[in-house]
């Protein structure tokens, strides 16, 4: 067992666990963020992502130890505070309203990959939609309505709210 | 007041989205119960054989864990779905890899992987069958190969089911094609494919027990499509009456066949560790397991011989429809059915003969998948059409025109399309807004000299809505609606939500009909505890089928809310007189505010101790199937479609890939936009993996690529555009004349791939999937790098000679 010491969604953690658990576990079990989604456990449907330090990664092949100090957002962390009550994020608004969730268990996931994308490429071509999100996969969709989520998500806000 | 603006035909955001985008949804293995142990399967590591021993492996306290074999089963072991040859638990034979033997259950899940390991089984092993043609010789008298004999099936070994469809006497089919000027025939073979849901299958049961230790009641809940399937297989595993098995449906990560039956499996063996070891027990696979466990799509073979005119109209056609069912009959028999009955498609022949089959082999049995039976034949037909004007020396369009079925015509079945249909049209449109003239003529020119070679290919079919025949009307479906503290109406069905929009497009058929917000509306959790047996969520039914009894009743309610509802608020109205109260809603319902609807159905309940509207199918009178004869209305509806694909395929890496994607499709009204393009679009990528990337790789009967990293679906860098086109014909059987439109997508676009495929090279290749190397084999004639020789069954030779 090691300690680790890393911050979810802002807030400091302590867990106690094998130095190879792997970080969707200390997330979905230890933590009881179950936000995030495990598909195939082999790193290739994305369901599974967050981000680390700012970087996409696929939480199913990081052992915790390896978050040592790191700073982790998980889907759970991506709705706002805003005032009284919370606010989804934009990236949410969007794939709400433009139908980029069906089933629903990739969701977590695609959106942390947009927010990674729309962090890189706030203005993305859809090739760069289309890369961007190559490592999350959606049985559901066909992609086309995520697509579109992404690029309306991308565009300046009408109000003159701040984007997070 | 105004009267509120129209719900139906717009896109609200779905019922459940909320938690969806927020990561909030409870999946099944997000939920943990107290006291939960985790469930694991011991499965067979042969395809066919006697199990000789179990032994476990001394080096495991076996103490700590619960194990359930096929004797600790109170009731038959046997999970039902149309026959009883599928055991629950392997008992003495086993007849394909990974079935189950055994399960074990501990509190720790990292325990079971090691302890599964250590379960040694014994076998004396059988040949097995693998392929179809295998089968085949097995039914035909070799006895070597018998490997399914169900007492009391009434057909030939190894045969789960025939059909036979008949147009015309034998006779008139003799003679058209004694009279042909052409008569083509091929041979076309579709592979096995994977749902891919990204959440596996997984349940959790849980027994409750009377003080004095006897078994009161079971509850499963899990991932699933229909609860309903699981209660009755629950019945005969436990040993308990229906109403003692609850089963709920749990946030479902995508479905698409591959929850309509297995729950069952899964489901019963969680309910059987529970009750042995007095926990509730998680069981949830990973994808390996999932992939070489659970069903697949049946792989096919189709051979067309047709009897044709020089001008190009069918006179007849000969087709024999053959699918590998896997070890157990599961749904084999009604997918081959919807194969069967769409296997003559969108076309009118005067004669006509289908047969259809589904064989045993020992591989995990094949079931449900979006499309059920109706991809497989109509790759071969449309492929057909192809070559049939290539041979008369029309346009594919030519040939297809002067063949459509049309308003008033009759079907294979027999069946007459009084609804108005205009396939025509369909094709004009679906062409020109592909802009196939001018690419066909485009590509023709610039191919010859070019590396990557391009080509437009289209497919016209068509998808019956609802259950075949007369399983409506055997369903009997119910709906009801009740209405909460608050005054709201909540909707109870069984129908599921697993991404398709059940919740969804049934609340706005209800808000509509009641006229009050979308918001209103309620759905109850599908919990067989509350909810009525409106039916399996499957088969393209639940927009036309549930959404009309939705809209029924919600009629009804609204009929028991009236005399509460006035525009001065949740006053009763009090008529002196019959014709006064007449008199009054003869000016037109009245307009009220969803807070006064609220109101009235406070007041009504307030009155009647409670409110619940319910709505029962009616089979339309002028719907007759029957089943001995294979003829009659095969189904209320059709949603009909012509899909274009344009493809490039490199001479270079002998990659296909295509590069747009147009959809036009007649499905009655269109409830969601949003949504049906959604479902479009999802099956469109689907299809595209059927037809491009999608392939199982078999030896002995196990699936050996069974991991994400090989078993290859579309990304969003690999799908094209996919521009989608509705034409609006409303249907009598639907909500606001809604049709099915699930399962539509599916049959499209391996077959309009595959035309364009044969348009860029001039090679028709006519199996599915088609990778890089059976291109790179057939365009340098070599065999060595086609990876399609794990198949033996498949005679190269006869394939490429009859391409050439």
């Amino acid at each position: 067992m090691s300690e680790i010491q890393f911050t979810v969604n802002g807030e400091t953690c302590s867990v106690s666990a094998p130095p190879v658990r792997r970080l969707l576990d200390v997330l979905r079990e230890d933590l009881g963020l179950t936000g995030t989604k495990e598909g195939c456990g082999e790193g290739e449907c994305g369901s599974c992502s967050v981000l680390m330090n700012g970087e996409l990664v696929n939480s199913c092949l990081v052992p915790v130890l390896q978050a040592e100090g790191a700073a982790i957002t998980t889907i759970e962390g991506v709705v706002r505070l805003a005032g009284t009550g919370e606010k989804l994020h934009p990236i949410q608004q969007c794939f709400l309203e433009r139908g980029g969730a069906q089933c629903g268990i990739c969701t977590p996931g695609m959106i942390l990959a947009t927010r990674h994308l729309l962090d890189n490429h706030p203005q993305p071509t859809l090739l760069q939609i289309q890369e961007g999100l190559a490592g999350n996969l959606c049985r559901c969709t066909g992609y086309m309505r995520i697509f579109d989520a992404v690029e309306q998500a991308a565009k300046p806000p009408v109000t003159d709210e701040v984007t997070g | 007041m105004p009267e509120p603006g129209p719900i139906v035909g717009t896109s609200p955001v779905r019922k459940e989205g909320m938690g969806k985008v927020t990561g909030r949804a409870q999946y099944v293995d997000d939920i943990v119960l107290p006291g939960m142990w985790h469930g694991a399967t011991v499965r067979s590591t042969i395809a066919h054989g006697r199990i000789a021993s179990i032994e476990f492996d001394p080096a495991i306290d076996w103490s700590e864990f619960a194990i359930v074999t096929a004797a600790d089963i109170p009731g038959e072991n046997t999970i039902i779905h149309l026959t009883k040859d599928h055991p629950c638990l392997a008992a003495e034979y086993v007849n394909h890899p990974a079935e189950p033997i055994l399960l074990l259950a501990h509190p720790d899940k990292a325990a079971l992987h090691a302890a599964v390991e250590r379960v040694h089984i014994a076998y004396e092993q059988l040949p097995g069958v693998f392929t179809i043609e295998d089968a085949e010789a097995g039914a035909a008298g070799d006895t070597a190969k018998v490997i399914w004999d169900h007492h009391g099936h009434g057909a030939a070994p190894n045969t789960f089911k025939t059909f036979l469809m008949q147009k015309g006497s034998p006779d008139e089919l003799e003679a058209a094609f004694a009279g042909a000027d052409f008569i083509v025939e091929e041979e076309y073979r579709t592979g096995a494919q994977e749902q891919l849901y990204i959440e596996n299958n997984g349940v959790i049961a849980e027994v409750f027990r009377a003080q004095d230790g006897t078994l009161e009641s079971v509850t499963v809940s899990g991932s699933m499509q229909c609860p309903y399937y699981l209660v009755h297989a629950l019945e005969l595993v436990l040993n308990l009456p229906a109403e003692r098995c609850r089963v709920i449906q749990t946030e479902t990560g995508g479905a698409f066949g591959g929850k309509e039956d297995f729950p069952s499996v899964i489901g019963s063996h969680a309910a059987l560790l529970a009750m042995k070891c007095g926990h509730p027990v998680k069981v949830c696979y990973d994808r390996a397991e999932d992939l070489i466990a659970t069903t697949k799509r049946h792989p096919s073979r189709t051979r067309h011989r047709t009897a044709v005119s020089r001008d190009g109209r069918l006179l007849a056609g000969e087709i024999e429809i053959a699918i590998d069912g896997g070890a157990y009959a599961t749904l084999s028999p009604v997918v081959l059915s919807r194969s069967t009955i769409h296997a003559p498609g969108p076309y009118h022949w005067p004669c006509i003969r289908v047969q259809g089959k589904a064989m045993a082999t020992n591989v995990a049995p094949h079931g449900a998948f979006r499309g059920f039976g109706a991809p497989q034949s109509l790759f071969a037909l449309e492929r057909h059409m192809d070559k049939i004007a290539r041979v008369v020396g029309l346009t594919p369009e030519e040939l297809r025109r002067r063949n459509f079925l049309a308003t008033g015509g009759t079907t294979a079945t027999g069946q007459h399309l009084s609804d108005p249909v205009d396939m025509q049209h369909l094709l004009t449109r679906a062409l020109k807004a592909s802009d196939y003239h001018a690419k066909r003529a485009e590509f023709d020119r610039t191919n010859p000299a070019a590396t990557i070679k391009r080509g437009i290919g289209f497919a016209a079919f068509m998808h019956g809505s609802g259950f075949t025949g007369s399983g409506e009307r055997r369903l009997n479906s119910l709906v009801k609606i009740d209405v909460t503290e608050e005054g709201r109406p909540r909707i109870l069905v069984s129908s599921t939500e697993f991404g398709q929009g059940t919740n969804t497009i049934l609340s706005q058929v209800c808000a509509q009909t009641l006229r009050i917000p979308y918001e209103e509306v309620l759905v109850a959790q599908p919990d067989t505890g509350i909810v009525p047996n409106s039916g399996p969520t499957v088969a393209s039914r639940t927009a036309m089928i549930v959404g009309k009894l939705v809209e029924r009743a919600s009629e009804s309610l609204l009929a028991s809310l009236l005399p509460y509802l006035s525009s001065r608020g949740d006053t009763l109205l009090a008529f002196a007189t019959a014709a006064e109260e007449s008199a009054y809603y003869a000016r037109g319902r009245p307009h009220y505010s969803a807070e006064q609807f609220r109101a009235a159905a406070r007041a009504c309940v307030r009155d009647r101790g409670a409110l619940v509207a319910q709505a029962r199918y009616q089979a339309p009178h002028d719907i007759f199937w029957d089943d001995e004869q294979y003829k009659g209305d095969a189904y209320p509806a059709y949603a009909w479609a012509v899909y274009v694909a344009e493809v490039t395929v490199d001479t270079l890496t002998y990659m296909a890939e295509v590069k747009q994607f147009h959809a036009l499709q007649e499905v009655g009204k269109v409830l969601h936009p949003v949504l049906a393009m959604g479902q479009i679009e999802g099956g469109i990528a689907q299809g595209i993996g059927y037809a491009l990337y999608e392939k199982c790789v078999y030896q002995d009967g196990l699936m050996r690529n069974n991991q994400m990293t090989n078993y290859i679906m579309p990304t969003s860098a690999d799908l094209p555009p996919i521009h989608v086109y509705f034409e609006e014909t409303p249907s009598i059987h639907g909500p606001f004349g809604a049709k099915g439109i699930g399962e539509l997508p599916m049959d499209g676009p391996a077959p309009a791939i595959l035309n364009a495929i044969e348009h860029a090279t001039g090679l028709a290749f006519n199996e599915i999937p088609l990778l890089p190397e059976d291109i790179f084999e057939r365009m340098t004639g070599t065999r060595e790098g086609g990876s399609e020789s794990i198949n033996p069954a498949v005679d190269r030779d006869s394939e490429v000679e009859a391409a050439v």
